[in-house]
């Protein structure tokens, strides 16, 4: 079985951002890029079910400016075995980005795609889905455990109330959950062999894609501060200040 | 211009992030028509019609819709679409799930976790885990929204609207319901109670969970937890509250034990008020709480217990 899996490169998650002052988006300059945290954890399912002898193939993209191959790499280097990037400078939406996903999956013609089920920057939680939609596939979104049987694959699913058990015809979309696994940290001799595999070069062109922007950025603004607290020194000052103060108990 | 809300929902009553959506639905302008989806769900459908600003409820009654599964949702909705300038739905898994289905088969485009409705094409999100707004405008014919229903005040339930009922789509067949494991709960719904008292990884099990429990069976209060807490195993995935599990804003947030990961305050800083018991006085969770208690939780909770109930709670 063949495994596409498509990581994002994103501000690490430890990053306290900021937003420009002239309202045009986040300070991305000098700040640390990780690849999105979902998507290790999507590559390390992929790797799993290879070392399991269930996948035979992992093949990781990603869609974004050169500096993506370093996200690429990592995933190489976790057991990924050859990766594409599709370079751009632009912002790409989900929309625009499951198009050009789409064209990667008719050639690449994978069983399975594994993506995280958000980004940790744009927080749209919207690509799997749309992917799936496009290619007519089933979709198993907030994956916390899969597991294939015969020509299924049987899914469960963190939803509010609980968790959810569904299966689905394959191919399948999957995106993955924070419980689906813990992603592994490269050894040396890995992020060394992972310099070797091959990366291809592509383009949005090379996919015939419409991936132009419909949306208007109108502004991006700083969330409202609230106001600062104070300590109280007691558990019945504590109280006292809820309910004679705050009026909330 | 007119918007179908998609209604969540158990098939047996609403959910009060669908009645709170129903105010975004209205602010967009235009009619409001609701989509209840479900198995033996007229009921939800009659309680959908109570609500102001609804004109018309669309009830699909069909065994395929009982657990809302993306594929047959979005063939029913894709169905339905071509009156409607706007789908929208609460930002609930569930919406998270089918929403974009629906737009990319719409070949539209999906704003999601909408915190504002500034005129009909234009809304606020947060991103970067809310550390940022983002102001967005479409100018596209259609468009699919998520709605975070804690931004919005619920609709009154004084309407009546008319329920038609509307015939299922063919079932895809790609994906079937098996089972789910739900958490038993008498104390109300995380996401939409009036008070939340949350534990982190500073409970060291999930043994000591009952004396938050405690806590909030006084205050009338739902459960939630940090992910540490649940990645540790002291509670269920459910009780997450965060930018990557549940978003909360009740009229009081009590925190004990958690630091205050920027991931976890994108689920709880637009609380009304916010409380901290922690024990280390520089944990981040501090310059967002508006009382702070430096202390063991170990001994404070037990007291805060005992002190509620010198007030009669
Ligand atoms: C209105 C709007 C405003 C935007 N503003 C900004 C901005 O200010 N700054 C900015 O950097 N970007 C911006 N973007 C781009 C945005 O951050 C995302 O790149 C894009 O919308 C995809 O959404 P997401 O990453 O949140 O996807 P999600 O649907 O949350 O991502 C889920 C999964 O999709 C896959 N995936 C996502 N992106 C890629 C990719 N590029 N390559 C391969 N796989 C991928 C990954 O597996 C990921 O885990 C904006 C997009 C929109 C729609
Ligand atoms: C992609 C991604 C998504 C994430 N999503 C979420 C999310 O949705 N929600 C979320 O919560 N986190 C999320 N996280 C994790 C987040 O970064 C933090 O790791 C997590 O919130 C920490 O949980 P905590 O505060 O319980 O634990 P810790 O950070 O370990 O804090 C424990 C606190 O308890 C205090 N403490 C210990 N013992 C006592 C005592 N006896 N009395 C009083 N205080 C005590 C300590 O002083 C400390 O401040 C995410 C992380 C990533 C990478």
């Amino acid at each position: 079985m063949k495994i596409l899996v498509p990581v994002k490169r994103v501000v690490d998650y430890n990053v306290k951002i900021r937003v420009k002052a002239d309202q045009t988006g986040v300070d991305l300059a000098n700040v640390k890029m990780s690849m999105n945290p979902f998507c290790e954890i999507a590559v390390e399912e992929a790797v799993r079910l290879q070392e399991a002898g269930t996948a035979t193939e992992i093949i990781v993209v990603s869609v974004g400016p050169t500096q993506a191959q370093e996200t690429i790499r990592t995933a190489l280097a976790m057991g990924a075995d050859r990766g594409i990037l599709v370079q751009t400078d632009e912002q790409i939406e989900p929309l625009g980005l499951a198009k050009i996903l789409k064209g990667v999956i008719e050639e690449e013609k994978p069983d399975m795609v594994i993506l995280g089920k958000q980004a940790i920057d744009g927080d749209n939680n919207q690509t799997g889905q749309m992917l799936a939609a496009l290619l007519g596939w089933s979709q198993g979104t907030f994956a916390s455990e899969i597991a294939l049987d015969g020509d299924k694959l049987t899914v469960t699913r963190e939803i509010d109330g609980g968790l959810q058990t569904i299966k689905l015809a394959m191919p399948a979309i999957v995106t993955a959950d924070l419980r689906l696994n813990e992603p592994r940290y490269a050894s040396l001799p890995n992020i060394m062999k992972a310099k070797k595999k091959p990366i291809d070069e592509k383009t949005i062109a090379d996919y015939s894609a419409d991936a132009a922007p419909r949306l208007e950025i109108v502004k991006v603004t700083e969330p409202a501060a609230r106001e600062a607290g104070i300590k109280v020194e007691t558990v019945n000052e504590l109280v006292d200040k809820l309910k004679n103060v705050a009026g909330v108990i | 211009m007119s918007t179908l809300l998609i209604a969540e929902h158990n098939n047996q009553s609403l959910s009060e992030s669908t009645i709170k959506s129903a105010t975004a639905a209205v602010q967009m302008g235009g009619d409001v028509h609701v989509l209840v989806a479900g198995a033996g769900c007229a009921a939800v459908a009659d309680e959908a019609a109570k609500m102001a600003g609804v004109s018309k409820v669309l009830l699909a009654d069909d065994a395929q819709y009982e657990k809302q599964l993306a594929e047959p949702i979005a063939d029913l909705v894709v169905s339905l679409a071509g009156d409607y300038a706007t789908i929208a739905t609460p930002a609930s898994t569930n919406g998270k799930n089918f929403m974009p289905r629906i737009a990319a088969l719409l070949d539209c485009s999906q704003i999601s976790d909408i915190t504002a409705v500034i005129d009909a094409n234009t809304f606020e999100r947060p991103i970067y885990a809310g550390n940022a707004i983002q102001t967005v405008r479409t100018s596209e014919a259609k468009k699919a929204i998520t709605v975070r229903a804690t931004a919005f005040a619920a609709v009154e339930m004084s309407g009546s609207a008319a329920v038609e009922a509307i015939s299922a789509t063919a079932n895809s067949g790609l994906s079937e319901f098996i089972g789910e494991e739900l958490t038993k709960s008498d104390r109300p719904e995380l996401t939409s109670a009036k008070i939340v008292v949350s534990g982190g990884r500073g409970m060291q099990s999930g043994d000591n969970f009952p004396m938050l429990e405690k806590i909030a069976d006084k205050l009338g209060a739902a459960v939630g937890a940090s992910r540490a807490a649940v990645d540790a195993g002291f509670v269920p995935n459910d009780y997450q509250v965060g930018q990557t599990g549940k978003v909360v804003a009740p009229d009081l947030y009590i925190a004990v034990g958690i630091s205050g990961a920027i991931q976890h305050l994108a689920g709880m800083k637009d609380s009304k008020v916010i409380v901290a018991i922690n024990k280390d006085e520089e944990a981040p969770i501090f310059q967002v709480a508006d009382y702070g208690l430096v202390a063991d939780l170990f001994n404070a909770v037990p007291e805060l217990e005992e002190e509620l109930g010198k007030i009669g709670l």
